[in-house]
């Protein structure tokens, strides 16, 4: 199919991401790019068990962590990633309108999440948990911030995608763009699902 | 910060340097102004997407770098051809071999071999450009000012001084104040997401953009590697991203990832940097097995022998780099059962790279051997180049290495590899495809010129090397006294160093003299070759193919022509072609790239921020950009194809 060619809702394919080359080539493209972040975050997760007890007498995991601020969190998180699903649901039926809608949804639960990591950082440092104290905090601020700066990237991403295609509406040339930003989002769901478990949990208990 | 720290001052060579590079640049902005050709650059280069353009960029900025890393390195041979030589001292030595090793890996041999594979990978595989245009264009800009940055620090804030390899706690801000680690943290990050973007660009290329009819299995050799070195650099360039993230970290905002003090690891880092280090050797020296086993076959005018064999072994090659970091520091105690791991690791590498060298050799076997430069070079890299292994082998071996690690036998050992592999191949591959790039031959004559006096020069420097280890001298040492008797090996060494010195020159002068009187390559195929890109005119066309090639075997091009089928151009069927258009952003973005980075590195944070934004401003404007490529027209084609086909 063309990129050109003027669709309605019975002549839009199935996976719209995957009908033309350009959309074709962004999908494998994309994946392998999370492919290369998996070995990155693989190596912020390796370098956090590794240092995790150097605490250099500065506060430790459990003096410090608050699980149910972290809980909140990670719910608005998980729900944002279901939003997006929402959204690519209804872009998959050219229903233009439900899918920015849903998206919508979708960053402002991410934001809140944001809020809450920022809130969550404020504190720590407030009880003298800075970058620089420990080799524990500096992994730590590395691993969480470095996943917190990907959902700012998310955001920023979701977010210019809605503004720019919000008069163009849908066609075969922007719904890659909309997939992989999804899948993007999807990625730092289930980065979150590991540092909420290695990070946050293991903390806790061991 | 006063402009007597900002600026290296005190050494003669720092202020000859600061001379020449302001008047390489009045001289450069003066030629351009005088010819009028400003509009020519930013339409022609600066803002290309042409992958065969990139190519060459890539390949000039390649040969520039061997330059800066071959002056670091004729440095380094003149203070050491005799005792307590006083040209140098220790901090200025340390400063060169830092920059001379960094550069050669990172900024001459990846981009010479990104260069190749960019001009020749979608001619190979019958496309008409990679999978992303633009894309590629900011890999190459941000490789570009990655050098850029790391080649002003020794004259602006000074060199970085702490090997190569940067290890903690060296490398940290207690044991090297100054700004020199700064630029290796950033320069070789922003560079490296170039690298990164290439490789996932000429995956997804390989993948997706093959002529019909070519199967993975009647992909060209260089291709496969190519494909190979692909996955090699997504699954390694992320742990050095993270590394080069945590030494920027360590140094600007005091963290504590490798300290001493506060729970610090140092060995973190020498695990990180060897993680991605072992793959990257692997990232330039595949593709240099690509590039022989093409000239070998074509030069032979046979079939690569043994094709699966050839393709299974660098599938193993790639697997086995990740499993071998270790090796490089056995020394440091990581306990009898590990070291015995990576040695046996290490060791079964060379299965695969031995069935490897007896399969060119097979190809060689009963084959009508043409002695052209290009195959001068490859004939040439294979003794040297088991040398290289052979003695790869004796370094692998753990309890051996106590007294191998970090001697002079090193040095000659990974020398021997990279010069054999990585450089031979370049050479061999510039020779091979020059007409593609350009449209007429490098002159044969001066070409051999450059073989033998490099060749040779390269055996007189480093074999003495082997045995100045096996006497003691290590590495890194800036002088040593006239007892201990490596003086005569030394000034071998010299003599060599020089040989190839004066054979990168005769290299420079073929470039310019070919250009001038060199042989217009009128057919698109001087050299009998066997693979598509042959198919197209020299230099080739925007579009690459005008009618895209159907690929019924391997060698898809020998077979078109033994069987005479698809060599003629039914303009009938001609269909006008789709083509992205120029964009100037990637290199802006880039430029932005510079200044974060170069805020960074003397930490004026509000230049880094403004920037940043600036890098950010540029992606998203990249969103809303509307032009979508443009059309060639049907007698544009007709008209270029003739013109072409006019010579033959």
């Amino acid at each position: 199919m063309h990129v050109e060619e003027k669709l309605t809702a019975e002549t839009f394919p199935a996976s719209p991401e995957k009908a033309t080359l350009e959309g074709k080539n962004k999908f494998i493209g994309f994946w392998t790019f999370l492919g290369g972040e998996t070995v990155m975050f693989a190596s912020l997760f390796a370098t956090f068990l590794a240092l995790r007890d150097k605490t250099a007498n500065g506060p430790t995991a459990e003096e410090l962590f608050k699980m149910p601020l972290v809980f909140v969190a990670t719910m608005l998180l998980l729900t944002s990633s279901l939003t997006s699903v929402y959204a690519m649901y209804h872009m998959k039926n050219f229903d233009f309108k439900k899918m920015q809608l849903w998206l919508g949804v979708t960053v402002l639960l991410g934001a809140g999440f944001l809020g809450l990591e920022i809130f969550e950082f404020n504190e720590y440092v407030h009880e003298g948990f800075k970058f620089s104290t420990s080799a524990f905090s500096s992994s730590f601020y590395t691993l969480v911030g470095t996943h917190g700066a990907h959902v700012t990237f998310g955001l920023l991403w979701i977010l210019t995608l809605m503004i720019r295609n919000a008069k163009r509406g849908l066609n075969l040339y922007n719904a890659p763009k909309f997939y992989v930003a999804s899948l993007y989002w999807h990625f730092i769901d289930v980065v979150w699902v590991f540092i909420f478990t290695v990070v946050y949990l293991m903390g806790m208990v061991g | 910060m006063k402009w007597s720290e900002f600026f290296v001052t005190g050494e003669p060579l720092i202020y000859a340097a600061d001379v020449s590079i302001v008047l390489t640049a009045i001289g450069i902005v003066f030629v351009l102004t005088y010819f009028k050709k400003w509009k020519w650059l930013w339409n022609e280069w600066l803002t290309t997407v042409d992958h065969k353009k990139i190519g060459v960029m890539y390949i000039i900025s390649a040969v520039l770098m061997l330059f800066r890393g071959g002056v670091d390195a004729l440095l380094m041979r003149a203070q050491l051809t005799v005792p307590n030589m006083k040209f140098l001292d220790s901090q200025h030595y340390n400063e060169i071999f830092t920059t001379h090793g960094t550069i050669m890996i990172i900024f001459m041999a990846m981009p010479f071999i990104i260069g190749l594979m960019n001009i020749v990978v979608p001619l190979q595989i019958g496309a008409r450009d990679v999978a992303y245009p633009y894309l590629n264009a900011l890999s190459f800009w941000l490789f570009f000012v990655g050098a850029m940055l790391f080649n002003i620090a020794f004259v602006i804030g000074g060199s970085p001084d702490a090997g190569w390899t940067s290890y903690f706690p060296l490398a940290s801000k207690e044991f090297s104040p100054g700004v020199g680690n700064n630029y290796y943290a950033v320069a070789l990050q922003i560079s490296g997401i170039g690298t990164l973007m290439t490789g996932i660009n000429f995956l997804v290329t390989i993948l997706k953009m093959r002529a019909p009819g070519m199967t993975l299995m009647r992909m060209p050799m260089f291709t496969w590697t190519i494909l190979i070195t692909c996955v090699i650099i997504i699954f390694a360039f992320p742990v050095f991203t993270v590394a080069l993230a945590l030494m920027t970290f360590d140094r600007l905002f005091d963290t504590q990832f490798f300290t001493m003090a506060n729970g610090g690891m140092s060995m973190l880092w020498a695990n990180l940097f060897w993680i991605w280090g072992h793959p990257e050797v692997y990232i330039v020296v595949l593709p240099a097995f690509g590039i022989f086993s093409e000239v070998v076959s074509t030069f032979a005018r046979k079939r690569l022998f043994g094709y699966k064999a050839m393709v299974f072994s660098i599938v193993g090659i790639a697997f086995l780099s990740f499993l071998v970091w270790v090796h490089h520091f056995f020394t440091m105690g990581a306990g009898a059962a590990v070291n015995s791991f990576f040695s046996i690791t290490t060791m079964a590498i060379a299965i695969p790279t031995g069935v490897k060298i007896f399969n060119w050799l097979f190809t060689l076997r009963k084959g009508k051997i043409r002695f052209t430069t290009a195959m001068l070079w490859s004939l040439a890299f294979i003794p040297n180049f088991v040398i290289g292994g052979v003695t790869g082998v004796m370094l692998a071996m753990a309890a051996a290495d106590y007294q191998y690690h970090n001697s002079y036998f090193l040095i000659a050992h990974f020398h021997y590899v990279l010069i054999a592999g990585t450089v031979f191949a370049c050479f061999a591959g510039l020779h091979y495809w020059y007409p593609k790039m350009f449209g007429h031959i490098l002159n044969e004559r001066l070409g051999k010129w450059t073989f033998w006096l490099f060749m040779i020069g390269f055996n007189i420097c480093f074999f003495p090397m082997y045995f100045l280890g096996l006497m003691g001298m290590t590495r890194r040492m800036y002088t040593y006294s006239a007892g201990l008797g490596w003086t005569p090996l030394n000034v071998v060494a010299t003599v060599g160093a020089a040989l190839m010195g004066i054979g990168f020159i005769v290299l420079c002068y073929n470039i310019y003299y070919s250009a001038r009187y060199g042989e217009r390559d009128m057919t698109g195929d001087p050299w009998d070759g066997r693979t598509l890109e042959w198919a197209t005119s020299s230099p080739v066309a925007h579009y690459n193919f005008a009618i895209i090639p159907e690929v019924t075997d391997l060698d898809a091009y020998w077979v078109m022509k033994k069987t005479g089928k698809g060599l003629e151009i039914d303009e009938e069927k001609l269909k006008p072609i789709h083509m992205p258009s120029n964009s100037g952003r990637p290199f802006l973005i880039s430029i932005a790239f510079f200044f974060a980075g170069f805020g960074l590195v003397f930490e004026w944070y509000t230049m880094a921020i403004i920037a940043t934004i600036f890098i950010i401003l540029g992606l998203i404007l990249r969103s809303f950009d509307d032009d979508d490529g443009y059309y060639i027209s049907v007698d544009e084609i007709k008209r270029t194809e003739r013109l072409a086909r006019k010579g033959a």
